[in-house]
């Protein structure tokens, strides 16, 4: 009995998200001649390091085959908790990025919770921690934005400057993160299973694997995450908005899916949300340069995220 | 043959489901290098005593042992741990990920040192060497331990989900319908693959509705019905006609030729 190689998945699904990157990149390059230049391109990735980060969560969770409609508002509490804190209350800087911090993993816990325990789907409880997070957001803060923050909370936002490349520290943290976590998600056993769960959660359960535990520290890590770009949003914009997260809720989502992670769980590179989560900021980032009202920007993001599902679609048909 | 040592052996097994009895004291036993196939028509009580067995649910009345030893399975997972591993019906593995990934799924191998250990890296070539091997042993022939699963046909996957219960299973390997779904082709690729089992020495139990497998297969055919056992009977003595008729009570035990009982 000899098993034959047969085709691999379409390429793709794998080459997909470059050629759609450098697809934009030679666009916006014709539109506007400020757009290819290094300073542009490290604005870009200064831009894109809060959404980058949520989509490291956001990626986990979608490899088991869950959504988080509620990143962005949860990191959004997590900049308003740890910036009043800190301001307001005058607690320890540190203290009060790390409360900011807990107060996201805590909306993980309670994510994950729903989920494994009460068998709740993840887009309907994250559908409803959207709208709490949101509500506690502006209840917290009295809908006011939080202003003086100490230097603590915004050296994340500091830049280094290496010829007219300015790259700040942020941005390289989030680096380092995707760099961590795709060595995590590949070489480690919690990291394969992960994948094991998006895959097949119940032939996962029956090799002995605790597919709810895998479930739960997943939403969890992913609130760490979120409120690891709360720090980030508080640092780059220098201050605490209760209506932060807004567009980086949809954007971290089609930062994930156009970077190939597929929405059935289970397939995908946390790296290809990097690469997407930069295609949505040199969307961003070309549009506004090109003079395009903001308005058309969040239809483009619609239109984006709807083209990348689908060819998730097709390419799993071709598949089978 | 009855000097034969037993391997896992069940006494009066009763498993009520409120007003249900899916086992009214059914008895059974698998003796030492074995193919015991299970079979009996639906609500027989086959599939309860196999996850009693297997320790996917827990019997309400009656003992199990193992090698002479009474046992309490809680979960699948104390079977496991007492070296029965079960292969389920649907193909039980994770389409995107590698041949040698899915044999070695929960039993990954931890590479050496504190920080190994700590953070749980796997160690991917010992565990692609350990699956080539096992694979071998097994006459799987398999070209890329690193190809994903979802690559393979219908019995090959299967192939893989036996290969890994019997690479990790000490003492008994149960096998839920392993043929079902497959082609007479592929279905005889796992039929071999099962003898070859049997042949390390692992005592086989096979649930199947299949009968010109369970023939071609078994060397004891366990027949389930009315949640007891019925009858044991030897598949080299007996017709399948009048085993399908024991199995639906159109016939009894005791109508049966004496050489026929196993």
């Amino acid at each position: 009995m000899t098993f034959v190689k047969t085709s691999k998945l379409p390429p793709i699904a794998t080459l997909g998200p470059l050629i759609a990157l450098l697809l934009a990149v030679g666009f916006f390059a014709t539109q506007s001649d400020r757009f290819l230049s290094v300073q542009n391109f490290s604005l870009i990735l200064q831009q894109v390091m809060v959404v980058g980060t949520i989509a490291i969560g956001q990626t986990l969770i979608i490899l088991t085959a869950g959504i988080d409609l509620s990143c962005g508002m949860v990191m959004a509490l997590g900049g308003i908790v740890m910036t009043k804190l800190a301001v307001v209350s005058g607690m320890n800087a540190y203290l009060a990025i790390v409360c900011g911090l807990l107060a996201c993993m805590a909306f993980g816990l309670l994510n994950g919770l729903l989920v494994t325990r009460i068998k709740l789907p993840p887009f309907i409880v994250t559908l409803g921690t959207m709208n709490i997070a949101f509500a506690l957001t502006q209840l917290y803060s009295g809908a006011q934005t939080i202003t003086d923050l100490p230097p603590a909370m915004t050296f994340f936002g500091n830049t280094a400057s290496i010829g007219s490349a300015a790259f700040n520290y942020g941005t390289v943290f989030m680096l380092l993160m995707y760099g961590f976590m795709w060595w995590g998600l590949r070489d480690t056993q919690p990291g394969r299973h992960v994948y094991a769960v998006g895959n097949n959660p119940e032939a996962t359960r029956l090799t002995g694997i605790a597919t709810d535990r895998v479930l739960l520290g997943v939403y969890v890590l992913a609130g760490a995450f979120y409120g690891i770009a709360a720090l980030l949003s508080v640092a780059r914009t220098g201050v605490g908005d209760p209506n932060a997260g807004q567009t980086e809720n949809l954007d971290a989502i089609t930062a994930v899916v156009l970077g190939g992670t597929s929405l059935f769980g289970g397939r995908g590179i946390i790296l290809g949300s990097l690469l997407g989560a930069v295609i949505v900021g040199v969307f961003r980032n070309g549009l506004t340069l090109m003079g395009v009202p903001s308005v058309y920007q969040v239809l483009i993001t619609g239109v984006l995220v709807i083209l990348a599902v689908a060819t998730d679609q097709l390419s799993r048909k071709g598949a089978r | 043959m009855n000097t034969i040592p037993l391997v896992m052996e069940a006494r009066g097994l009763v498993k009520r489901y409120g007003q249900v009895i899916a086992l009214d004291g059914a008895d059974f036993e698998l003796r030492a290098g074995e193919i015991l196939a299970v079979i009996g028509d639906n609500g027989a009580g086959k599939s309860s005593l196999i996850k009693a067995l297997s320790g996917a649910t827990i019997p309400d009345e009656g003992e199990i042992k193992l090698d002479g030893q009474v046992i309490h399975f809680k979960s699948p997972a104390d079977a496991r741990r007492e070296g029965i591993e079960t292969v389920y019906q649907d193909l039980a593995v994770a389409p995107a990920m590698t041949i040698a990934e899915n044999l070695f799924l929960g039993r990954e191998i931890i590479r050496s040192g504190f920080v190994a250990k700590l953070l749980r890296i796997i160690d991917k070539n010992k565990m692609l060497e350990e699956s080539v091997a096992r694979m071998n042993e097994l006459k799987v022939g398999i070209r890329s331990m690193t190809q994903p699963v979802e690559t393979l046909s219908g019995g090959q996957r299967q192939c893989v989900a036996v290969a890994r219960a019997a690479a990790f299973a000490r003492h008994v390997v149960i096998l839920d319908e392993p043929t079902a779904a497959l082609g007479v082709k592929e279905g005889n690729m796992v039929l071999e693959l099962i003898r070859r089992v049997r042949d390390k020495g692992l005592p086989v139990i096979l649930i199947s509705h299949n009968m010109p497998h369970v023939f071609e297969i078994a060397d004891r055919i366990h027949i389930a019905r009315l949640g007891k056992r019925c009858c044991v009977v030897n598949p080299k003595t007996i017709s399948m006609s009048d085993t399908v008729a024991v199995m639906t009570g159109a016939k009894r035990p005791d109508e049966l030729p004496v050489e026929c009982l196993a």
